[in-house]
């Protein structure tokens, strides 16, 4: 049996992710910083394909504790899904440095961190997938959100060089930009229906993604295209725009 | 605040949207004063899960547990029928009951007490629930089954969410021995003819029958009856199926990308369908292998099919009427219907078994269901319709219903004064639940 790690595993994304991965046969390591949230999906899982399931606690800030995280795995995952991410308040993010930081340290530094560990691992190994929800965000920097998306940006810059030094080593990379989702933080939000994926699209795409050993996936197609015009709008007329 | 509306996209009403993940989380929302209501999967056609605040049970969608010997499982109401087919056809067990859609959470067939083909021979969702826990307004939760709490039990099964939040449920699937079913399409000429199949289909599990509401005169209740086993496996003769009898392999998924103008409807082009449907299926009865999914659920294979009736909505109109009534009374409605000129193409009909729960739809009798896009006229005549269905002693099923008045639901439903006297009870707190539905026929203030 196959196993994944699906770090944050408590968000709507990496649930339905769970649940893909189980109907398919895999064992699950479920890690989350409220575990009292997976503990339910955990049951669930069991129940629905009387998978291996293992729940624990993570921190994606608490940088030292991840290699020793990582070395207490058993056994160690042949996949690896990151899916933890913070939103933030941009307008507060202005002027409050904390709110940067937790950003940056979640969206990017924390996965940084992470994957350092694990791109040894599977080097070392000779084999692996390691996946990351990043966001269309970061395809360009926008007034209503370049906190965030600089952070994401970050990551999947960091995602491009990972990729780039394990693809010879036989360790699959690949960065997943979502679009809009609907979850828990946009319930109470109108978003347009045909640029909205479904958490269970998102988990589709991510296993669809991995089996084909795709580099950078987005769940509906459509978004590929409207970032590829966001990204090249002249800045000049970019720079009036209200995005 | 986000716009909020249930399948037949009429009423469509701003409401403040939010779900939950834990009884926890659920207990501090219910906290805030007002009217709320459970929303699942938004596949009442009405009203019915509306109201100025609204909670998803969507996230509340855990399996907790299933005895493989028993059949039983236990899981949170937001669970889908369809996450349940995925999961356990393939290990040999499908649902007791199950409606056209399998696009509607447990909460929801438990609160709408929902029916399927097999109402005759197996009654309705409601009647396999072994026990449930619900949460009150007051966030206090109730375990009740038809011996524990049982007052509780029986206005909550068909209680259309008024009586509390239901959190989960057990009950018991069948067991299935393939993913297939053994079908036999039958073409009736007029109402007659069908009526005469349905009475002598009682010894078929599940059975239904697709009607013309547009043909009149001598072909008046023209349709094609479709009754179905599940197969057996030593039944199957397909190679490739016998091998592993319990998978399907995936579909064609089809989807209605945006909504249809509203022209696109109109007496001609349902006309033309109801005329190609029927013949379609030639004379006589015809045996054959389908899927279940092709059976139960072909309209889930066309995603957002609701948009071809455009931004005006639609509602079905769906009533029973008590099988003394049946033949005669069917015909003078169906023929009011069909001179009308209104109905379209979605009219099932069917014969119910007996039923005798506290606040469900199903009676033993005849029961229609028919789309009609929102209009005017349309409205009109559903006025003339209850008023006929109500005095042959039928009544309107509340999670089609968008429309009916109170004086029409007071009527028609024998419980409806306890009912409300029971709900006004448990809504005594600050938190009421209640939804627009429930408002506009008097159930709740």
């Amino acid at each position: 049996m196959k196993t994944v790690l699906i770090l944050g595993a408590s968000s709507d994304m990496a649930q339905a992710i769970a649940k893909k991965y189980a109907s398919e046969g895999w064992g699950l390591q479920l890690a989350a910083l409220e575990t009292d949230l997976i503990e339910p999906l955990a049951g669930d899982l069991k129940v629905r394909s009387g998978a291996e399931v293992q729940t624990m606690f993570f921190d994606a800030t608490d940088f030292s504790s991840h290699q020793g995280a990582y070395e207490a795995l058993e056994p160690k995952p042949d996949a690896v899904v990151a899916v933890f991410g913070y939103m933030g308040d941009q307008i507060e993010a202005r002027t409050n440095f904390e709110e940067v930081r937790k950003t940056i340290d979640i969206n990017f530094t924390g996965m940084v961190s992470v994957f350092n560990i694990v791109a040894d691992a599977f080097e070392k190994r000779g084999s692996g997938s390691i996946i990351a929800i990043s966001s269309v965000a970061g395809d360009r920097g926008r007034q209503s959100n370049y906190i965030y998306g600089s952070a994401k940006a970050g990551l999947t810059t960091y995602l491009s060089g990972l990729r780039n030094r394990l693809a010879k080593k036989g360790v699959h990379v690949m960065t997943v930009k979502p679009g809009f989702c609907r979850t828990k933080m946009t319930e109470n939000m109108e978003l347009p229906g045909a640029l909205t994926a479904e958490p269970e699209q998102v988990a589709r795409a991510v296993f669809r993604g991995m089996e084909k050993k795709r580099s950078v996936v987005y769940t509906l197609w459509i978004w590929r295209w409207i970032m590829l015009i966001i990204r090249h709008i002249p800045e000049p007329i970019f720079k009036k725009m209200g995005l | 605040m986000r716009t909020i509306s249930d399948w037949g996209n009429y009423p469509v009403i701003e409401a403040e949207v939010s779900g939950f993940d834990t009884a926890d989380q659920l207990r501090s929302k219910l906290e805030h004063p007002g009217d709320v209501i459970a929303f699942g999967n938004g596949r009442s056609y009405g009203d019915s899960s509306l109201q100025e605040r609204v909670l998803l049970t969507r996230r509340f969608n855990k399996f907790l547990a299933f005895d493989d010997s028993t059949g039983e499982l236990r899981c949170q109401a937001g669970v889908l029928l369809s996450e349940i087919l995925d999961v356990f056809v393939p290990r040999g067990w499908f649902l007791p009951v199950t409606p056209g859609t399998k696009l509607i959470t447990i909460g929801g067939a438990i609160a709408a007490d929902v029916h399927g083909k097999n109402h005759h021979v197996d009654g309705s969702f409601g009647q396999h629930v072994i026990s449930m826990d619900v949460m009150r307004s007051d966030g206090s939760i109730i375990t009740c089954s038809p011996t524990e709490h049982a007052e509780f039990f029986k206005i909550t099964v068909g209680g259309m969410g008024l009586s509390g939040l239901i959190l989960n449920a057990t009950f018991k699937l069948r067991r299935i021995e393939t993913a297939y079913i053994r079908e036999e399409t039958i073409r009736a000429a007029n109402l007659d003819e069908i009526m005469d199949c349905f009475e002598a289909s009682g010894d078929w599990t599940y059975s239904v029958a697709w009607i013309d509401c547009l043909a009149r005169g001598d072909a008046m209740g023209r349709s094609i009856m479709m009754r179905g086993e599940h197969l057996k496996r030593d039944e199957l003769t397909d190679p490739s199926r016998k091998q592993e009898p319990l998978i399907l392999k995936g579909g064609v998924k089809l989807g209605v990308p945006f909504r249809f103008p509203n022209f696109a409807l109109n007496p001609l082009t349902m006309k033309a369908f109801n005329v190609a449907y029927y013949h379609k299926c030639r004379p006589g009865a015809h045996l054959h292998v389908t899927d279940y999914n092709s059976f139960f659920y072909p309209l889930d294979a066309i995603d957002n099919w609701n948009r071809i009736y455009g931004r005006r909505g639609f509602t079905q109109y769906q009533f029973v009427i008590p099988k003394e009534a049946g033949r005669e009374g069917m015909r003078r409605i169906l023929k009011r219907i069909t001179e009308s000129g209104l109905g379209s193409f979605l009219a099932v009909l069917k014969l119910f078994g007996e039923q005798n729960s506290f606040m469900s739809f199903p009676m033993a009798g005849y029961t229609l269901a028919l789309d009609f896009p929102i209009s005017l006229k349309a409205m009109d005549l559903f006025k003339e319709l209850d008023a006929m269905v109500a005095d042959y002693g039928g009544r309107l099923y509340l999670a089609k219903d968008s429309r009916m008045d109170a004086a029409m639901f007071e009527k028609t439903y024998p419980n409806a004064d306890a009912f409300r006297q029971s709900i006004a009870t448990l809504n005594q707190g600050p938190t009421r639940f209640s939804s627009l539905q429930s408002k506009r026929i008097g159930i709740t203030l």
